[in-house]
């Protein structure tokens, strides 16, 4: 085992392990955030940079720092390594930066975008963003295309984080789905416009982390803030069956994997109980699921409900008088 | 006149066929290394020769070479890199084109070191004509026996395979480079694991620039010390330096390392100096990926010492006052040139040729390009010169390939040589905007 110190933690894990990781077995704030990196998605990661994290000693055999900061996704840790993240104003600033870069080219049409209230890189800007922008050029544009029936592509808010192309490379078996062009005009596509056909290819819209790709049967319907995710499972053949339906009083407005607190999902579900089964009579409702988030679905937490303790007075204190 | 070691032959007749080439002592470094030297003794000389990597880096061949896992049973990979696109650069397209055998020989003796049986020549998808002579020179060598199985009767076999990239200066940056070679998009690869363990197909990879490549027969031939000799302290031996510019005199010159920079502007045997007879205003030694420096700084360091082309002379003063010696894409700047207008051209090749995959650089690129692009044009605002300083530190070091910093460095270099430059773009847009401006130089004299 691996002894690493991050944040003036220490913990103790399997080499190998990145850094996130080791941060992740740690948990709350020294946790970097993630954009793009998704542990179940084979070769994820390194690309947003939002995760950079700064290595003030290797490791315990050669304690020089690192000279840049790294990706903490894609940096194995090495025995007695000492990271910083929030503890380091580098890595802060360069944090900030990142986001700004993130939010130049993007709409932030949060008020339309259904991703709004469960979308990462609005948690992102919240938290690490600048008050105002400095970026006066034109925005860069795409039009909006909607890839098979059930998918919509806002090219507009994608962050290019390619998960939905390993996703679909990965989990969704054919290999149509994947990026066009360079820079900052290449884009996410399907080859000659075909449809990702295949039983699981709307988990490219949960695992993506912007509203870029978004559920054709869900778009407009609901602000995810006003639903009470619910965990709810059925009898599937295709998938594990275990989903989060999101409900408005009794009817199932849609259906998504259940996600962890890292915001990545548990398990990946098929096209079928995600789009068809909108019924409450085709699941089995569990009870309330929890959402690890700061976002405003458990800013009102519901699952725990509290007695309020009562608030005591405050005594009044009588002023002197000299 | 300086020592020359791969353009030695250069002036011969037909020195381009297999025959002419072979008559000049041609593949007898091939004959050498296979029938008297074995692998380990080869990287040993290379490693003695003190040879670096002259495709940007400056990386010790030698000592990359020793990092290339012998370990594994898994096939081992030598892959030459000639996909030369960056700005200013043009000296490997000069070798492939005069003297393709050089390369060809210094492929075979190297991959006979790293052990490998299968050799790929990538190049840059617009050097058409290049790949037919590349294909004409590999095929030439295999029908003389240099190629092939049981190569001079020995048990080592080789083949060389030119694949023609797509048009892509990312494709240069060696794993990038790798992901196109296996098929797929020219995206750079996050490192770690490095390709000397998980290169091509997965396998252990050396990749090398043409130039340094082309440099193993010679020092083979003559041995890793003779070669050590040239040149300057741990800058030895000759380099391939493409000058171009404002000179009387543009065209790719091999010289000894360590030769002084003012020598080799204004020497009649290289640039022969500044064309008109103009005033120096700046150079770029290295290509456009690395920072330019002013008249007084290229000639001679801040501390005032003459700076020589060498490693390590270049980069004296860091990047306040130094720059770096990078592929040798020599680039010549007279007093009339307008930075502006060149740094603008740069940043705007960096947003076209940014792969996109990293927010920085696919965002700031593109970014840099559109604020200098107002500024060129008359439509610049004070604040923009510091918010360039501050998106090219943003990009600086936060990126997965070194093409983020290669895009950083001549805007942040620029702007802190040439300062007043970019003001006078801002502060007089009148001027600036007419197409028919003068020279810069003028109108400053006349407005400032
Ligand atoms: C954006 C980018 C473009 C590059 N282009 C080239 C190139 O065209 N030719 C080249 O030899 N090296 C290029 N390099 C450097 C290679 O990544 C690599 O370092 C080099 O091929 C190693 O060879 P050497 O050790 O012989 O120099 C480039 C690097 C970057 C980051
Ligand atoms: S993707 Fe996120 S930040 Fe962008 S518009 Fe939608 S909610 Fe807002
Ligand atoms: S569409 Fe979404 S998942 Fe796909 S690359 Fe863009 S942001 Fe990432
Ligand atoms: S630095 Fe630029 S070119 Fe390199 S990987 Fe990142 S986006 Fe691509
Ligand atoms: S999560 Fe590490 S770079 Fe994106």
């Amino acid at each position: 085992m691996f002894k690493v110190t991050i944040d003036n933690i220490t913990v103790e894990v399997e080499p190998g392990t990145t850094i996130l990781n080791a941060a992740r077995k740690i948990g709350g704030e020294v946790v970097p955030p993630a954009m793009c990196y998704y542990s179940k998605l084979k070769g994820s990661g390194g690309k947003c940079r939002t995760c950079l994290v700064k290595v003030a000693q290797g490791s315990a055999a050669d304690p020089r720092p690192m000279p840049k900061l790294v990706a903490s996704c894609s940096t194995p840790v090495q025995d007695g390594m000492v990271v910083q993240n929030i503890t380091s104003p580098e890595v802060l600033a360069a944090r900030k930066a990142i986001v700004e870069f993130l939010l130049i080219n993007h709409p932030l049409d949060c008020p339309v975008c259904d991703q709004a209230g469960e979308c990462d890189l609005q948690d992102l800007s919240f938290k690490h963003g600048l008050e105002a922008t400095r970026y006066i050029e034109e925005k860069r544009e795409f039009d909006v295309v909607d890839i098979g029936e059930k998918i919509k592509l806002h090219m507009n808010r994608c962050i290019l984080c390619y998960r939905c192309v390993y996703t679909a490379d990965q989990i969704a078996g054919k290999r149509v789905h994947g990026v066009m062009y360079r820079g900052d005009t290449a884009e996410i596509s399907t080859l000659i416009s075909q449809n990702i056909n295949s039983d699981f290819s709307g988990n490219v819209i949960d695992v993506c982390p912007v509203g870029a790709l978004t559920d054709r049967t869900f778009r407009f319907k609901s602000r995810v803030w006003f639903l009470n995710p619910m965990n709810a499972h059925r009898d599937c053949l295709k998938c594990s069956g275990k989903v989060t339906a999101w409900m408005f009083g009794k009817e199932i407005y849609r259906v998504t994997a259940r996600k962890d607190q890292f915001g990545e999902v548990e398990e990946f579900i098929c096209d079928e109980c995600r789009f068809e089964k909108k019924q409450t009579s085709d699941w089995v409702i569990e009870g309330p699921r929890h959402i690890e988030r700061n976002s405003v679905i458990s800013a009102n937490h519901y699952e725990k409900i509290k007695k309020p303790s009562i608030i005591k007075p405050l005594e009044e204190k009588t002023e002197k008088q000299e | 006149m300086g020592r020359k070691i791969l353009l030695e032959h250069i002036d011969v007749p037909g020195i381009k066929t297999f025959d002419v080439y072979r008559a000049n002592k041609g593949y007898s470094a091939v004959e050498k290394a296979l029938k008297t030297m074995s692998p380990d003794e080869v990287i040993e000389e290379v490693k003695k020769s003190g040879l670096r990597g002259r495709g940007g880096a400056g990386f010790p061949t030698g000592l990359k070479w020793s990092f290339l896992d012998r370990k594994t049973n898994n096939p081992r990979y030598l892959v030459c890199n000639a996909d030369e696109s960056e700005p200013g650069t043009f000296k490997d397209r000069y070798l492939i084109d005069h003297i393709p055998h050089l390369l060809i020989e210094g492929l075979i003796v190297s991959s006979y070191a790293l052990g490998c049986n299968a050799t790929f020549v990538y190049v840059r998808g617009e050097f058409k004509t290049q790949i037919g002579i590349l294909e004409q020179a590999v095929a030439e060598a295999r029908k003389a026996g240099f190629l092939g199985k049981n190569i001079l009767g020995t048990n080592y076999s080789l083949e060389i395979y030119v694949h023609s990239g797509a048009g892509a200066y990312i494709c240069g940056e060696e794993t990038a480079l790798l992901e196109s070679l296996e098929g797929k998009r020219g995206n750079p690869r996050i490192k770690p694991p490095f390709p000397a363990v998980k290169g091509l197909y997965d396998c252990p990879t050396v990749v090398n620039n043409v130039e340094t490549l082309a440099a193993v027969g010679p020092i083979i031939n003559m041995g890793g010390p003779e070669y050590a000799k040239i040149g300057i302290g741990r800058s030895t031996g000759t380099k391939l330096i493409s000058a171009c510019g404002n000179i009387n005199k543009p065209g790719v010159y091999e010289i000894e390392l360590g030769l002084p920079v003012s020598e080799f502007l204004f020497s009649e045997e290289y640039c022969g100096g500044i064309k008109g007879g103009k005033q120096l205003k700046a150079v770029i030694p290295g290509g456009s990926s690395v920072p330019v420096l002013p008249a007084k700084l290229i000639t001679t360091t801040a501390a005032g010492e003459p700076r020589l082309m060498s490693y390590e002379s270049l980069a004296e003063g860091g990047f306040v006052s130094g720059t770096m010696m990078g592929s040798g894409g020599f680039i010549v700047y007279d007093a009339d040139a307008c930075m502006v207008r060149s740094t603008w051209n740069f940043s705007r090749f960096y947003h076209h040729e940014s792969c996109g995959q990293c927010s920085p650089c696919r965002e700031g690129t593109g970014w840099m390009e559109k604020v200098l692009h107002r500024i060129e044009n008359g439509h610049g605002r004070q604040e923009d010169i510091d918010l360039l300083v501050s998106i090219a530190a943003k990009i600086e070091g936060n990126t997965i390939c070194p093409l983020g910093d290669a895009a950083a460095w001549p805007v942040a270099s620029a702007i802190r040589h040439f300062r007043e430059e970019f003001e006078f773009h801002v502060n007089y847009p009148e001027l600036v905007r007419d197409p028919k401006h003068q020279p810069i130089s003028k109108l400053a004299q006349v407005h400032v």
